[in-house]
């Protein structure tokens, strides 16, 4: 038996392994390992020392992102398996950058309750680590080791007050769901492989294999597949588990879950689409069509009658999901720019765009939300009343940020929400021109409980005439200064997101 | 031809698997059935794997067999919160949240 292994093993050569392009996943690793040995070493008072470890390893994470994003080529490991490339990159900084505000939003949370610290930092970084080798994965076996790397420790967040009966609650239904989506999707994924031979992208998407991708199966495989990453993105109807996990869990890790997590089942869903299933764009467009009007609608109007704000928040997170699938509606259709066939440039870059300008937000409305909950100590919007009289520059920064989600247009969220519409109507197809009417009156009906937000904090009275200003703890009001200054900037200055996500776009679709 | 049978084998697992994790409502046995779930796509791995001659599906199986003993551990965790709590692990009573 040894003999036999040993003969095989004779032949075995190393893959050439590029540790330039693998150094932020080793920065992530020896931090992880760094906090654990934080959390065993130190004594109970000192525990806060895992959360400044952690904070410090996301931010030396990206200074690898940063040297080889101006080296500026893109690089290729184990057979085409794992790919850094400028698409990867650019989503690389935007996990890192959402998990290190996510540590800044939780330092407080999480030192005031009676939570284990070390361990929260630990899984948080965990679950860093597995979207940043979702964002270069470009083969079936590492796009589901990705997932389940950052899925197992997000479980675990969801549930992680553990002795109340609304966080069992939270942690049961995000595990059942997450689990029972992944060996769904693990179905499509054994399907295709029997068909293409192969669990490389590529390899899948290429001519070779061309005649499979007629089959019958081959489409049960595509759709589970997608469906699978459905429920990790939230959509409906694969949503149930979304709000009363985010009440549930504790408010920083929402802030993770509804952004980071989000993210990376869309950066999983964006790889799959344009590398590995574009020849069958004719089935995923329908499918995806359904999907993103069901969505949008369904999360909007859920939305309007909620009074509970993480709530609220959470089904706002849905619709948006619906938002970021609907350019997926039109790919592979029509004419781009440049006159190369279909309009997936415009597609890939405004999902990325969009993306980006949701993650920043969103973190900075849960910061909001997080500072003025410590005050209030309810979840009730009524509680908001009157925010602006004691609290004018909080109420300032959600108003910006909600005007971002809606879309209105001196706000950050304006432009990349422009550039989902040119994208869906840049399809020129019936399907994109629908998607278009849906999109605008979605964004109508959300605008109508962001603007109540809005009133209440502006108009309504404090409805316990209590006055005294809010205090907000540093990390707290960090966040909410670099998610104001993104806005701001980003507001002015659209062209840098416009940009990150066009250098996203050519690494990714230069292939077809 | 000898796959089909290895492929009916799965797919039937695979449904049994569904069917208990939406009728079931103890913690324990919807564990166990994406359990058969997985299992499942480990048979439809390896004979596609045996077919076809390309390794990797060997080498996905092994994966899922070591990912899914993780996935467990976490589930299991969660019941036994779930238990201390409620005193049961009967997954109907664990629906506070509505709205």
């Amino acid at each position: 038996m040894l003999a036999t292994v040993l003969a095989v093993a004779g032949g075995f050569t190393r893959p050439a392994v590029d540790w330039h392009a693998l150094a932020p996943e080793i920065v992530l690793t020896v931090t992880i390992v760094i906090c654990l040995l934080v959390d065993v070493t130190t004594a109970e008072h000192s525990r806060w020392t895992a959360s400044s470890v952690a904070g410090i390893g996301m931010l030396a994470a990206l200074v690898p992102v940063l040297t080889l994003a101006a080296d500026n080529h893109s690089r290729s490991m184990f057979g085409g398996a794992y790919v850094v490339d400028d698409f990867a990159l650019v989503l690389k900084g935007l996990f890192l950058v959402a998990g290190y505000l996510t540590i800044l939003l939780s330092t407080n949370t999480i030192a005031e309750g009676d939570y284990a610290e070390g361990e929260y930092y630990l899984l948080i970084l965990s679950a860093v680590f597995g979207m940043t080798v979702m964002a270069s994965s470009r083969d079936l076996i590492s796009i589901f080791i990705a997932l389940e790397m950052l899925s197992i420790p997000a479980y675990l967040l969801a549930g992680w007050r553990k002795r109340t009966l609304t966080g069992n609650e939270a942690g049961m239904k995000y595990y059942l769901m997450g689990v029972f989506a992944s060996a769904v999707m693990l179905y499509g994924m054994s399907l295709i492989f029997g068909g293409t031979g192969s669990t490389l992208l590529t390899e899948i998407g290429s001519k070779v294999n061309h005649s499979f991708m007629q089959e019958p199966v081959a489409v049960v495989g595509i759709i589970f597949v997608l469906v699978g990453f459905g429920f990790k993105v939230s959509a409906v109807p694969f949503h149930n588990w979304a709000p009363d996990t985010y009440e549930g869990a504790p408010t920083p890790v929402t802030a993770f879950l509804s952004v980071a997590s989000k993210t990376a089942g869309f950066v999983a869903i964006l790889q799959l689409v344009f590398i590995g299933f574009l020849d069958r764009a004719d089935v995923i467009r329908p499918f995806m069509f359904v999907l993103a009007v069901l969505t949008m609608t369904v999360g909007n109007v859920i939305a309007l009658r909620q009074t509970n704000i993480v709530r609220l928040f959470a089904y706002s997170s849905v619709a948006q999901a619906g938002f970021i699938l609907a350019p997926l509606a039109v790919f592979g259709s029509g004419l781009g720019p440049g006159g190369v066939p279909g309009n997936n440039g415009r597609v890939l870059s405004a999902i990325v765009g969009y993306t980006l300008v949701y993650t920043l937000i969103n973190l900075g409305v849960f910061a909001v939300i997080i500072s003025v909950s410590r005050r209030l100590g309810t979840g009730d919007i009524k509680a908001w009343g009157g925010l602006w009289t004691y609290a004018p520059a909080l109420a300032t920064c959600m108003a910006l940020f909600v005007f971002g989600l809606g879309g209105i247009p001196p706000a950050m969220g304006w432009f990349a929400k422009f550039q989902l519409f040119s994208a869906v109507v840049g399809g020129h197809t019936w399907l994109g021109y629908t998607m278009g009417v849906v999109m605008a009156v979605n964004s109508v009906i959300s605008l109508a409980y962001y603007l109540s937000i809005v009133r209440t904090m502006f108009m309504d009275d404090v409805p316990d005439g209590d006055v005294t200003p809010i205090r907000v703890p540093l990390p707290l009001a960090a966040v909410v200064a670099i998610a104001t200054i993104g806005a701001v900037v980003v507001g002015v200055l659209p062209e840098i997101v416009g940009h990150l996500a066009n250098s996203a776009v050519f690494a990714m679709g230069a292939g077809h | 031809m000898l796959l089909n049978e290895f492929l009916l084998l799965a797919a039937a697992l695979f449904c049994i698997g569904v069917y208990g994790v939406i009728a079931r409502k103890n913690g324990v046995l919807v564990l166990m059935s994406i359990e058969i779930i997985l299992n499942s796509v480990n048979i439809n791995l390896v004979a596609f794997s045996a077919m076809t001659g390309a390794i990797s599906g060997q080498v996905f199986a092994l994966f899922i067999i070591a990912v899914a003993a993780a996935e467990v551990g976490v589930g299991l965790a969660i019941v036994l919160a779930i238990f201390r709590n409620y005193k049961t692990v009967d997954l109907d009573e664990v629906d506070l949240m509505k709205g």
